[in-house]
């Protein structure tokens, strides 16, 4: 669900707030952006900025450990988040293409949320289930031994 | 006394000071250990482990770049199995590298192409997907091709530690690692000031110039144009390099022939508008520090990257800055009327082409404010990388070539405007001028030594009879963050502050011929291409701006007063605060 704009300005108060609380505690930028994170379900350029600014570094370092870290996210997530595992064991079972019928289908990538903001696909890699390999998630709901062609009959309960 | 460590290497014995690394200690030894995300003075991360080596009793092989000796250490740096393990990191970088030697901009001048010259690679064993090939080519001034990108991170060392910009950063990992802007930005759309410095950083090709060489050529040979050209201060100091000639070796005279030979119409420097520039800078000194409301300190303006650096980062001190265009948009500005005038040429058909040590000067060169009557000031901005290109497309023996002159008109230098090229040199050259105006006194000592040498902040107080005139000095943008700083919260003040954007000012730009980091490791590269400037300066019978005689018949001939009307309509210009994203 998108935020309001009051929202965003009172989360954003909230950030400031945890900032100016924590940031002068040794390495502050990740319990900074968890927080973030966690209040917005989602780190925006604005917000990745207002973290640097207020830490004395570069927006790219911010944005290089959102990247680097699942965790993170750069998008607003949609009311369905989907995982579909790369991890070894699926990814030799052909999550790969699991991974793409999907991406084919909704017509976004990787870390991507839908237009309509109904679907996102999170990167993941191993969801815990190997011996149904290959696996996708969607919000709580497991689907394992997947091939590509039951990818539409899925999504469209959705 | 420095405590020394006595150690071996490859069976040599040397003593180096305490804290020295692995590598350091090999070059006492004369032994090159090669390295790849090694850069001295700006990066030393041991991340590429291409300078591996063996040491007695330790488990593994160590990064020599980042190892510290200790005393009675044996290193090996040459035994087979360092060959084949330093070879097969070079091959794993190849396996997704777009290896495309013959049309890459750094062919010949690429330190993984020269070690894998040196280290045998054959053939590409692991030979794999290839990086996105995506060029950014948005940037004004920069060209950034990922597809050449061995991720060692010495352009984001130089652009977040040394100039602390932060315009580029590591992003994701794995294969995906990519080094570059945010959200797969363009540099276009960061706080990148186009200084250059990460192009110079890089090792291989991934990094380069926006290249205006065909554009040049092509206003050559079109019979309508007339074209001018104009080397700036730097370019003298370096352009010998490209040619084998010794560093640090000025060669104004070879230039001047080999612009000619190209098939300029004219050969003017850009020397002239230096002088030009202290003459119009130093009036606007004497009137700043004689009114009561002009903003203080004045900081000088004929940085392109300093004055990005100011509209973005520090908006709040462009009412310092001087309102003086840079030399060659002035010696720009002068061709399009006085010369055109003088000689019956229409403006419109001269095409101005510079030669500049800077990649900035390329965006600068398009600035709206530079220019008049839908005339650019300057048409084209070449790098002294660009210029040798040329030079060897054009078969010129420059080694060979005989000394001569510019021509006459806008071609006339004094010592004052060679040492533009160096910190502190802009700041020299106006108070020789400025000390004269002021005191009506002749200046005999014309060194100010206190502005020179190579450090980031130089501060000096200066005697104008009776009036002390308290001055700083600043290269490289994170020491211009300091300094302004300083002043910003009433810690310092200062009358007169010159910045440069590149540490070591022009000398060392980022439109410089490129000097590996193995060479870098045994030169002083800011202070070897200073030297030739300062050089130029002390060899000159005149050494004061105002005492070029052709400056002196342009003002009355054609401008008028220093700092009149008609000067400030051609030679000032304007600023405006910009965003960073
Ligand atoms: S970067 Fe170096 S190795 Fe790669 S294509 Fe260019 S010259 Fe060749
Ligand atoms: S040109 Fe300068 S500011 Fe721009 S990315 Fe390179 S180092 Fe950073
Ligand atoms: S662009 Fe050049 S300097 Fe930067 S990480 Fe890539 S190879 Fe290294
Ligand atoms: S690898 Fe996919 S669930 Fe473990
Ligand atoms: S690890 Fe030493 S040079 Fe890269």
């Amino acid at each position: 669900m998108a935020l309001t704009k009051e929202q965003i300005a009172e989360k954003t108060e909230e950030l400031k707030k945890f900032i100016a609380e924590n940031k002068n505690m040794p390495g502050p930028l990740m319990p900074i952006m968890q927080f973030a994170q966690e209040k917005f379900g989602y780190l925006s350029l604005e917000t990745q900025i207002l973290i640097a600014d207020s830490l004395g570094i570069p927006v790219t370092e911010v944005y290089g450990v959102a990247t680097f870290y699942a965790q993170f996210s750069l998008n607003p997530k949609g009311d369905n988040v989907i995982s579909v595992c790369q991890g070894t064991a699926c990814y030799v079972k052909g999550g790969a293409k699991v991974l793409a019928k999907v991406e084919e289908q909704l017509g976004i990538t990787s870390n991507q949320t839908t237009p309509d903001g109904k679907f996102t696909i999170q990167d993941t890699r191993c969801l815990g289930c190997c011996g149904l390999a290959p696996v996708m998630t969607i919000n709580e709901d497991v689907y394992g031994k997947l091939t590509p062609e039951m990818i539409p009959d899925i999504l469209a309960k959705y | 006394m420095e405590n020394m460590i006595n150690l071996t290497i490859d069976g040599i014995s040397v003593s180096v000071p305490e804290g020295s690394t692995v590598l350091e200690a090999a070059r006492a030894a004369h032994i090159n250990i090669p390295t790849l995300c090694y850069l001295k003075d700006v990066q030393q991360i041991g991340a590429c482990r291409l300078c591996l080596v063996e040491i007695e009793k330790a488990r593994g092989l160590s990064a020599a770049c980042v190892m510290p000796v200790s005393e009675g250490m044996v290193v090996r740096t040459n035994t087979p199995k360092l060959r084949r393990q330093r070879r097969v990191n070079l091959e794993l970088l190849l396996a997704s590298h777009n290896r495309e030697c013959t049309s890459c901009v750094r062919s010949e001048n690429c330190e993984l192409q020269a070690l894998c010259r040196e280290y045998g690679v054959k053939e590409y064993p692991y030979d794999g997907a290839k990086k996105e090939t995506s060029v950014d080519t948005a940037s004004p001034c920069v060209i950034r091709d990922n597809s050449k990108c061995i991720n060692c991170r010495r352009c984001i060392a130089m652009c977040n530690n040394v100039q602390q910009i932060g315009a580029i950063g590591v992003s994701k990992r794995g294969f995906k690692t990519k080094i570059g802007p945010i959200y797969d930005r363009s540099l276009a759309d960061t706080p990148c000031v186009n200084c250059g410095q990460c192009i110079v950083a890089c090792p291989v090709g991934a990094l380069h110039e926006r290249e205006s060489i065909d554009d040049v050529w092509a206003a050559i040979s079109d019979s309508e144009k007339y074209v001018v050209v104009q080397p700036a201060p730097a370019v003298r100091a370096s352009i010998g390099e490209e040619f084998g000639l010794p560093m640090g070796v000025a060669q104004t005279g070879r230039l001047a022939a080999a612009l000619r030979r190209l098939g300029f119409d004219k050969v003017f420097d850009t020397n002239f508008g230096a002088d030009l520039t202290i003459i119009e800078e130093g009036t606007e000194l004497i009137e700043r520090l004689g009114s009561k409301d002009a903003a203080l300190p004045m900081i000088t303006s004929c940085s392109p990257g300093w004055i990005s650096y100011c509209e973005k980062f520090f908006p709040e001190f462009i009412p310092n800055l001087s309102s003086c265009k840079s030399p060659h948009e002035m010696e720009g500005a002068m061709v399009k009327s006085y010369f055109a005038e003088k000689m019956g040429i229409d403006p419109e058909s001269i095409v101005v082409v510079s030669v500049m040590p800077c990649t900035a000067k390329k965006y600068e060169a398009a600035r709206p404010e530079l220019g008049r009557d839908g005339m650019q000031d300057v048409d084209y901005v070449l790098t002294v990388r660009e210029l040798a290109k040329m030079i060897k497309q054009a078969g010129i023996d420059f080694a060979k070539l005989p000394e001569e002159k510019f021509d006459d008109l806008l071609g006339e230098s004094t010592g004052a405007a060679d040492i533009f090229g160096a910190t502190g040199g802009v700041m020299e050259a106006a108070l020789r001028t400025v000390y004269e105006k002021v005191t009506g006194k002749t200046l005999e000592k014309v060194d100010f030594t206190a502005v020179r040498g190579t450090e980031g902040i130089k501060e000096a107080t200066v005697d104008l009879d009776g009036k002390e005139v308290r001055v700083a000095v600043a290269s490289g943008t994170a020491n211009a963050k300091k300094l302004l700083e300083s002043v910003k919260n009433g810690e310092k003040t200062y009358h007169f502050i010159e910045i440069m954007c590149c540490p070591g000012g022009c000398v060392t730009g980022g439109g410089q011929p490129i000097v590996s980091s193995k060479d870098l490791q045994y030169i002083d590269l800011k202070a070897v291409r200073a030297k030739a400037l300062y050089d130029e300066d002390k060899n000159k019978k005149l050494r004061k701006s105002h005492e070029n005689p052709e400056v002196i018949a342009i003002y009355k001939d054609f401008l008028g007063e220093p700092g009149g009307h008609k000067a400030h309509e051609l030679l000032h210009t304007t600023y405006t605060a910009k965003p960073k994203y």
